[in-house]
């Protein structure tokens, strides 16, 4: 296996981009990436696209192709592939994307995300989502995704003597980074009372534990580390990649405090990496809701079991705490575009690696990790980037 | 939302609460699997349908007040997920109870109600839901 380096990055402001389609994000995320990169169109090898169900969005499958085309490929025919995990799609994609450069098979690789929501309705959104967990045994039930999260939630209270105080730590750190990020679907701190005195998705889940709706792209442009010093001065090394599986439907896991399949993705990027989890300055975690981040905390081992809600309301993951966790905003507040949420987590992992994050920069980063979750945690993808 | 094999191809377990039981190892699955998670080859042959008694006891539960369309006339409804006497654990609403009133412990028994329509016109599909029992 060759290493493999980021040399390129690009993204589109997440939120309700009313005036975008889904193939005009992809272009202008993938374009911002090759730019970046310093390439030109014809020095991709092949396209990875990361989308979780444009089919249901927008009416669309195909996708890999139509952004291909869009792009301006088609000259060459270059291979062009859609990867679909749920909402850990954007991740699967840059994993599948890394495996290709890695195994010698490419030399340039671009890899997208992308997804565009906003053109169906809240409720259709829900039903949408709810494709994601097991559709016979969970959703024809009643069951939403943030219903899933929400017993999550309540059980963690039960077991642990957690608070919706401590909850609500997440999204106000995440609304306090987002507000210094310009890409940020909500540039806007708020207060935990704001959490707290929300209306219910999914009781004890309000409406700020939860991530919106988002239309959003993002792409990086992958190379071997061998020729990645043509292209760029400061190339961010991938040197751990890990994904792992479980069971679709929630009640059927081992223990639902646990993300069993973040568990095992974590230590396998971590040992591929020789890497410890006390290495990673700045993280970029799964916060599709408060209890994930929380939850995700304690899987990748930034704390023990059950002692993730106080480290989080202690301040321990703000920037200048004990690790930087979501500095972009989050999920919650950078915007959740499902298929570009993986690509994105890469990208501002990138650019605190180069020292390009402006005001929410963590001082001295050189290493860092992303968390992708698929689901109510059926997929997890891990990756460990790291300055060269 | 789907076609009428879709649903009644999972009547048995929806309505009746057939599970299977790896003779195998002992373990207790519900909805039926072909093959046991944990024995794999030494489970094939050797998976038996069993019915669950329907009795359990609310493992988590939360209020839904966020929807899709073929559910908003139940709203707020309460979703629970239930352990099972024989161990499995099953999601479904919880009915015939105050969301106030439940909690993490709460004894229920599974019982057969309407869990959608195909459109206003449409079948009607059935299956489990749970509601408390007297402890």
């Amino acid at each position: 296996m060759r290493d493999v380096a980021i040399i390129g990055i690009g993204d589109t402001v997440f939120g309700e981009l009313w005036d975008s389609s889904l193939r005009k994000i992809g272009i202008e995320a993938g374009i911002a990436a090759i730019n970046d990169a310093g390439i030109s169109g014809d020095d991709v090898d092949a396209l990875y696209v990361g989308n979780m169900s444009a089919g249901k969005f927008i009416e669309q499958e195909h996708l890999a192709a139509l952004i291909a085309d869009y792009a301006g490929l088609t000259k060459n025919h270059i291979p062009a592939t859609r990867v679909e995990a749920g909402g850990a799609s954007g991740a699967l994609a840059l994993r599948e994307g890394y495996l290709s450069v890695a195994s010698g098979a490419y030399d340039i690789v671009v890899v997208g995300g992308a997804e565009k929501m906003t053109d169906v309705g809240d409720d259709e959104i829900t039903k949408i989502q709810a494709a994601a967990i097991d559709q016979e045994w969970e959703s024809v039930f009643g069951a939403t995704l943030p219903s899933l999260y929400a017993m999550i939630a309540r059980r963690y209270m039960h077991e642990y003597g957690a608070t919706r105080e401590q909850f609500a730590s997440v999204p106000v750190k995440n609304h306090a980074n987002a507000a210094k990020n310009p890409k940020a679907q909500y540039r806007k701190a708020i207060k935990p009372e704001t959490v707290l005195n929300a209306s219910m998705v999914a009781d004890p889940l309000g409406m700020f534990d939860c991530s919106p709706n988002s239309d959003g792209a993002a792409a990086v442009v992958l190379a071997p580390m061998e020729i990645a010093k043509k292209y760029t001065d400061t190339p961010i090394k991938i040197s751990g990649s890990g994904q792992a599986s479980d069971t679709l439907a929630l009640h059927q896991r081992r223990d639902i405090l646990t993300m069993d399949a973040t568990v095992h993705a974590s230590r396998m990027a971590l040992k591929q990496a020789r890497r410890e989890v006390k290495d990673i300055q700045v993280a970029e975690v799964n916060d599709n809701y408060s209890i994930s981040e929380i939850i995700a905390l304690e899987d990748i081992g930034f704390v023990e079991k059950g002692k993730g809600a106080e480290f989080s309301y202690s301040g321990q993951t703000m920037i200048g705490g004990k690790v930087a966790v979501n500095t972009s905003g989050g999920l919650k507040a950078r915007g959740n575009p499902l298929g570009a949420t993986g690509i994105a987590q890469a990208v501002e992992i990138v650019r605190q690696l180069r020292g390009e994050a402006g005001e929410r920069q963590v001082d001295g980063a050189t290493v860092g990790l992303t968390h992708n979750l698929g689901g109510s945690g059926s997929t997890a993808l891990v990756h460990i980037l790291e300055v060269a | 939302m789907g076609s009428i094999p879709r649903f009644w191809r999972e009547n048995p377990s929806r309505y009746n609460l057939v599970g299977v039981k790896c003779n195998n190892c002992g373990r207790v699955f519900f909805p039926p699997r072909e093959i046991c998670p944990v024995c794999h080859r030494k489970s094939i042959g050797k998976m038996k349908p069993i019915h669950l008694s329907g009795k359990g006891s609310v493992y988590s539960y939360t209020v839904v007040e966020d929807t899709p369309e073929e559910f908003a006339m139940l709203k707020p409804y309460v979703l629970a997920m239930v352990e099972m006497e024989e161990g499995v654990k099953i999601t479904s609403q919880l009915i015939d109870v105050k969301p106030e009133d439940v909690h993490i412990g709460m004894k229920v028994e599974a019982v057969l109600r309407k869990l959608g329509t195909e459109g206003s016109s449409g079948i009607i599909h059935y299956g489990y839901k749970f509601r408390p029992v007297n402890e």
